[in-house]
């Protein structure tokens, strides 16, 4: 575990020095902004209407109408948006030829993974506590069910580790930040759609691609429940890309 | 310090070093000397724990740097070939990553940073961003940050590639002072350097050692014979066939130009007769004087003797 400050240091200063976390992190808000104005403003147009019809009176809920769809759009944004956060880590050290220095300092694999992983949460943890404006804004004209709003949170943090882990297992894989990109992105693609069609699946494995879904274990957290098996889901998800990242950086040692 | 018993590696098919031996002991400066695609970065990886060998072992303070790399990066320096350095820092928020990797207190953190900033010249680039920075202050920042800590060993690769005259002087002069503290290890192809800086030379070709010796004893070695450079006006058949028949001339090679270079027994004075025998024959003797052999040329002699004698088995 050796390192791991120093690692985490030293990728937040790279972060703050350089424009894609500013550009990622603006247009993020900028398309986040859109969408709760959107939601809001669909919202706004149905209260008019609940008040000539009682019974969709009775249905309005602003935590059902604007922030469920929200964490959902913020989830595919985020898709978008962390293989650019992600496709530098060692992708451009490997290019760079740095990770002749970083692998000569007395660090730790681990140390040197976790650094950069939690270096990155971070950067995904500021911008996803950005957007908790919202529902400040929300609960001054309203009131909210804060447990609620905060389970969406944790779940949005939650996959948003998972999307970020996988993108750092991608940035072993190449040194072409390009590529490390487009394989995170492929492979993040693929593990939030594969429960799409469970029911055309061989027989016998139409649970296990539900299972293996990021998205299926992303909509409990959204509808405000917190179910254990779903934090499990994410700890193993993000726990088995931080494992091939490890393994992957050990095969430079016997595979020379 | 260092201890390498038969260490091999191939990328591939392809050989890159084959069973090297070699030890270098404490406070020891050793040149590591051979011509391009030698083997010299490859042992330094090596070395560094970087990479691993294909067979043998090496090992720094005891420690083998295949099993046990942490204890190993702990008691070494590394400037890699081509500095590799992160662009996007300023010249201290590297420093300082470098320093709190290599695990230097956070309390002498400071010091240790301006210390090497020190040695290295590097004061007035302190918050430059490295992207920006000159190919002598790179290499000076890449001595820098092997220096933090005070490991007990340095393993520098081509530490003055791409240096103007004046710097590499500067950072040879680096290297001397550091010589006290630290076992330095250095690779390099400029030989007039490591006969200046090391008090050991290993000379490597094709993956193997050829020699190994002060920069002093190798030269004196291949001066068995000595050599005379003579210019002299004349026909040049005619003085290649007289000259090559006097006793105690081993060699004669016509440069062109009337420029001749003889190899001489060694202990023979041979001047007085040569300048006689031109002046007989009655060319004009223009210029003669002795040379000594440079450690140039016994890397020559070692490299290509090799490649002759591989010429010849095959």
């Amino acid at each position: 575990m050796s390192g791991c400050l120093a690692v985490w240091r030293k990728e937040l200063v790279v972060y703050f020095s350089t424009p894609i976390f500013y550009l990622t992190g603006t247009f993020f808000l900028l398309l986040g902004g859109y969408f709760f104005f959107s939601n809001v403003a669909y919202y706004n147009l149905l209260s008019f209407q609940a008040s000539q019809n009682p019974y969709l009176a009775s249905q309005l809920n602003a935590l059902q109408m604007v922030f469920r769809p929200l964490f959902g759009t913020l989830a595919v944004v985020f898709l978008f948006m962390v293989p650019l956060v992600t496709m530098r880590l060692f992708a451009e050290e490997k290019r760079a030829g740095t990770a002749e220095l970083l692998f000569t300092y007395p660090l730790t694999d681990w140390g040197v993974i976790l650094g950069k992983f939690l270096a990155a949460l971070l950067i995904y943890g500021v911008l996803l506590a950005i957007t908790l404006i919202y529902a400040l804004l929300m609960a001054w004209i309203t009131t909210l069910d804060w447990g609620q709003i905060f389970t969406g949170y944790l779940g949005l943090f939650l996959l948003g580790a998972a999307f970020l882990a996988l993108g750092i297992f991608s940035s072993t894989l190449t040194e072409n930040q390009i590529i490390a990109a487009v394989i995170s992105f492929g492979l993040l693609l693929l593990f939030w759609v594969i429960g799409w069609y469970e029911e055309l699946g061989p027989s016998g494995w139409q649970g296990f691609f539900k299972y293996i879904s990021l998205m299926s274990h992303f909509e409990t957290f959204s509808r405000g429940i917190i179910d254990t098996r779903d934090l499990l889901y994410y700890f193993i998800f993000i726990y088995f890309f931080l494992f091939l990242t490890k393994r992957q950086l050990e095969s430079r040692r016997w595979r020379g | 310090m260092i201890e390498i018993q038969d260490l091999t590696k191939y990328y591939g098919p392809t050989l890159a070093i084959w069973r090297l031996n070699f030890e270098i002991a404490d406070g020891e400066i050793v040149g590591f000397l051979g011509p391009n695609a030698a083997g010299k970065t490859t042992t330094l990886k090596i070395l560094a724990g970087y990479m691993p060998p294909t067979s043998g072992t090496a090992t720094i303070n005891g420690y083998d740097c295949l099993t046990q790399p942490l204890e190993v990066r702990r008691s070494l320096g590394y400037l890699p070939e081509n500095v590799p350095l992160y662009r996007d820092l300023e010249v201290s928020q590297f420093l300082s990553f470098a320093a709190q990797a290599k695990g230097v207190d956070s309390r002498k953190q400071k010091i240790e940073i301006d210390r090497v900033l020190a040695d290295c010249g590097l004061e007035n680039v302190r918050h430059t961003l490295i992207s920006s920075l000159s190919k002598g202050y790179r290499q000076r920042l890449g001595l820098a940050q092997a220096l933090l800590n005070r490991p007990p060993l340095l393993i520098l690769d081509e530490p003055t590639i791409g240096l103007d005259p004046t710097q590499i002087v500067e950072i040879r002069q680096l290297i001397k002072e550091l010589a006290g503290e630290h076992t330095v290890f250095l690779s390099s192809h400029i030989l007039p350097e490591v006969s200046q800086l090391c008090q050991r030379v290993i000379i490597i070709n094709r993956g193997q050692i050829v020699a190994s010796d002060t920069p002093a004893n190798l030269t004196r070695e291949l001066g068995e014979s000595s050599r005379l450079a003579m210019v002299i006006k004349g026909s040049e058949d005619k003085i290649v066939a007289t000259l090559k028949a006097l006793s105690g001339i081993k060699g004669v090679t016509a440069r062109g130009n009337g420029y001749y270079l003889l190899e001489v027994e060694k202990g023979q004075e041979l001047r007085p007769t040569l300048a006689r025998q031109v002046v007989q024959a009655g060319w004009e003797l223009l210029e003669l004087k002795a040379q000594e052999f440079t450690l140039e040329d016994v890397f020559l002699n070692l490299v290509t003797e090799e490649s002759e004698a591989e010429d010849k088995a095959a």
